[in-house]
């Protein structure tokens, strides 16, 4: 049993047969080779001469002309760019919130120890946005069917200012309730502005 | 127990090695995908000749295939005016085609990227400069001008190279515009300049196949590859062009060139005759001359100066007949062979015919006897003879990089096919401990594979044959990686080296400026050496030595390219000769 197995089979067979004996083998290698292994061989020197030098020179202008003419084409650097970087920011960030719901969970559970009085708080506060909300995504409906996506952010933006003003507490708080209400947000957008 | 220990790895990596990863499969058929070396190698191109945002949208394409505009913009995050652009770059250089969609009528054209044609923009200098041995300074400048644009209308070539001569002259003379027609008429002629194929032209072959056979798998196929130029009747014609005028010299600074020439460019738009008839150059053709100069040179190297010149004589006097991708050129008799040596090299016929057997039994096989009628047939073996040139490159590139001695073994097996270890070690004379370790050296780095014939089905290593083989095709295609890898990584450190040192070279340059200024202006010696003193004498030094790093590494990027096109060349010529 034993002797049929591939790898066994080594013994129930002359191995010097293969022309492997024992004084001849090569070292066994260990580890991958070096990023940077010593060359036993120098490498042949470049050739030089007329026409390698002349192949040079046009390389290079060549390439100098190339990034002159229009067709280099350069991106948009400058205030364009960053302005557009900060708004495509904002709405990523939007989209994390919604997808990443593991996350802010967790926030939650973790927050949800710190203080009853927090809590407490937060309750007063969610009623009075309850009694706010409502009113507003009536307001919106009435204004317009489907507004466009700027209008869409001042709104939201003038819902965080709110909150900012309503309560002046720590950090952790505001984080949660911005979810919170982001969530609250969503829902009302469901009957009046469709745009997310 | 020792030995046994020791003997398991190996077998193992034996085993995996012999599994070769060819891409022999795939044969004739037009390869659009590309390996990540190639790819790279591309984006590199790109990035140096038409930036950064051109690179990200072939990449995106080359990585994915054919895609249609949103697609790219959305993938790319680039904005869509530029990725416009970017396609209609690429397009211009005849890089890029577009088809319409492949989900059926009225889905978005698709856009599809060439990596080959990528590749070519590494060759560039070797083509303007054949251009100037071929054609001289007016042939060098008609090449250039036309892989700078990508494209261009003959009388636009002619103006701008008649212009760029007379810059170059001295005070007073000029060039009638007449010798550069003369000059691009010749390159027309002998089809190293082409019209490009008229645009849309895939769209209306792939719309013909596709409404005759709607559900034919041939469709896709046909839209991949892009349309032949040869395919169009008027590829090599030459259009009547009302040219008359001589170029002109302009008195401008250095910076302000540029912009003048275009603004002039617009501002003459008289017709000349030839407006929408735009011409490229024709890769293939170069690339044919290219071949036959490497015989040439082989010949000369491998024998000597007057069997290369006969050799010569018998490509050109073939050069019309033979189509490129033949095996071999059209026979040729010893008497028109001997009729066609130019008298100045004084061959006598008793001689011509000594050097002619001569080449024929050289074991590189240059030169073959197709008959005997007519004083003995020859042709020319172009196959053979590039399979032999990237045979000898293997060999070299063994012999320099792990020795002579491994170099041996190499071409022993090269020539024996199969052999087993205990004859390698005999056959090549070299103990039995090095040369196995010279040879595990080639088996781990894929230049010779091992192939396991087993008597008995279980593979039992005591009933197996152990054969070490070299596949030259496969080999030459691994090579070929490799050399596309050193190219990359010779631009990447290129890239690197300037970027190092960017605020030294911009202060040069701006130094150098100002002299210029300084000296149009008329300013007094000591105020020069003034402003040369800025440059102080260790940075002085450090950009000598700069400079000299990008001649080493853009020379050698340059000479690695030789061997990339004998490598492609034997590739392609494998899979055409099957085909």
């Amino acid at each position: 049993m034993a002797g049929k197995g591939r790898g066994v089979a080594a013994f129930s067979f002359n191995i010097e047969s293969l022309g492997i004996g024992r004084g001849n083998m090569p070292e066994t290698r260990v580890g991958p080779t070096p990023l940077f292994p010593n060359t036993e061989f120098k490498p042949v020197p470049l050739k030089v001469g007329e026409d390698e030098d002349y192949m040079l020179a046009l390389k290079q202008e060549m390439r100098g002309t190339m990034q002159r003419l229009p067709h280099n084409i350069k991106s948009q650097s400058g205030k364009a760019e960053v302005e557009k970087y900060t708004q495509r920011y904002l709405k990523q960030s939007r989209m994390d919130d919604e997808e990443w719901t593991p996350a802010t969970k967790k926030k939650t559970v973790t927050k949800s120890l710190k203080d009853t009085a927090d809590v407490l708080n937060k309750l007063e506060e969610l009623a009075k946005k309850d009694d706010m909300n409502p009113e507003k995504s009536d307001d919106e409906t009435e204004k317009e069917k489907k507004p466009g996506n700027e209008e869409d952010e001042d709104i939201e933006e003038e819902e965080y200012e709110e909150e900012d003003i309503e309560e002046d507490n720590d950090y952790i708080e505001s984080y949660f309730d911005n979810g919170e209400d982001f969530g609250a947000g969503s829902d009302d957008n469901m009957d009046g502005e469709a745009t997310y | 127990m020792k030995t046994a220990v020791r003997l398991q790895p190996i077998m193992h990596r034996a085993r995996r090695c012999c599994g070769i990863p060819a891409r022999e499969s795939r044969g004739a058929e037009v390869n659009t995908e590309m390996t990540t070396q190639e790819v790279r190698l591309c984006g590199l191109l790109l990035r140096e000749h038409f930036g950064e945002v051109v690179e990200k949208v072939a990449i995106q394409l080359l990585r994915n295939g054919a895609q249609n505009l949103r697609t790219i913009v959305h993938e790319t995050g680039i904005s869509a005016d530029l990725v416009k652009k970017s396609l209609c770059v690429l397009v211009q250089h005849g890089a890029c085609l577009f088809t319409p969609g492949r989900k059926g009528p009225g889905s978005p054209t698709e856009y599809r990227t060439f990596g080959d044609q990528i590749l070519r923009i590494l060759r560039y200098p070797r083509y303007i400069y054949t251009a100037k041995t071929l054609y001289g300074d007016t042939g060098e400048l008609i090449i250039e001008e036309l892989l700078q644009r990508g494209q261009m209308t003959m009388s636009g070539v002619v103006k701008t190279v008649a212009d760029r001569l007379t810059q170059n002259m001295e005070e007073g003379q000029s060039v009638d515009y007449s010798e550069v027609v003369s000059a691009f008429s010749k390159l027309v002629e002998t089809h190293f300049l082409q019209r490009c194929p008229p645009l849309g032209g895939g769209r209306t072959t792939e719309r013909q196949t596709a409404s005759g056979n709607p559900a034919t798998p041939d469709a896709p196929a046909a839209s991949k590859a892009p349309p032949a130029p040869e395919s169009f009747p008027d590829c090599y014609k030459v259009p009547h062009v009302k040219l008359i005028g001589r170029g002109k010299r302009q008195f401008a600074g250095e910076d302000g060139e540029d912009q003048r020439n275009a603004k002039r460019a617009r501002m003459d738009s008289e017709a000349h005759g030839d407006e929408g008839i735009y011409w490229q150059v024709n890769f293939e053709r170069f690339h044919l001359h290219f071949r036959d100069q490497a015989i040439i040179t082989a010949v000369a190297n491998k024998l000597d100066q007057t069997s290369s010149e006969i050799v010569r004589t018998m490509l050109r006097m073939s050069e019309v007949t033979t189509s490129p991708t033949a095996t071999c050129t059209k026979p040729l008799s010893a008497n028109e062979i001997f009729r066609s040596l130019p008298a100045s090299y004084n061959i006598a016929r008793p001689i011509l015919d000594q050097y002619l057997t001569l080449l024929v039994d050289d074991p590189m096989e240059f030169v073959g006897r197709a008959g005997e009628s007519g004083g003995g047939m020859f042709v020319v073996n172009l196959h053979r003879a590039l399979a032999n040139l990237a045979r000898a490159t293997l060999e070299s590139a063994v012999q320099e990089r792990f020795g002579s001695r491994s170099a041996r073994i190499f071409r022993l097996l090269l020539r024996k096919r199969h052999l087993e270890q205990k004859q390698v070690e005999d056959f090549a004379m070299i103990p039995a401990k090095e040369a196995k370790d010279m040879l595990y050296t080639l088996l781990s780095q894929n230049l010779v594979q091992l192939q396991e014939i087993p008597k008995t089905p279980d593979y039992a290593p005591s009933r197996t044959f152990y054969f070490y083989t070299v596949n030259q095709l496969p080999t030459a295609r691994m090579l070929l990686q490799n050399c596309y890898k050193t190219v990359a990584n010779l631009i990447d450190r290129r890239l690197f080296e300037t970027k190092e040192s960017k605020r030294l070279l911009e202060k040069s340059q701006r130094i150098e400026a100002i002299l210029a200024s300084l000296q149009a202006s008329g300013a007094e010696p000591e105020q020069l050496t003034e402003v040369k003193e800025m440059i102080t004498a260790p940075e002085k030094q450090q950009l000598d030595s700069l400079r000299l790093h990008v001649n080493k590494l853009d020379s050698a990027e340059n000479q690695v390219d030789e061997t990339i096109f004998l490598l492609e060349s034997y590739i392609n010529s494998t899979s055409a000769s099957t085909s």
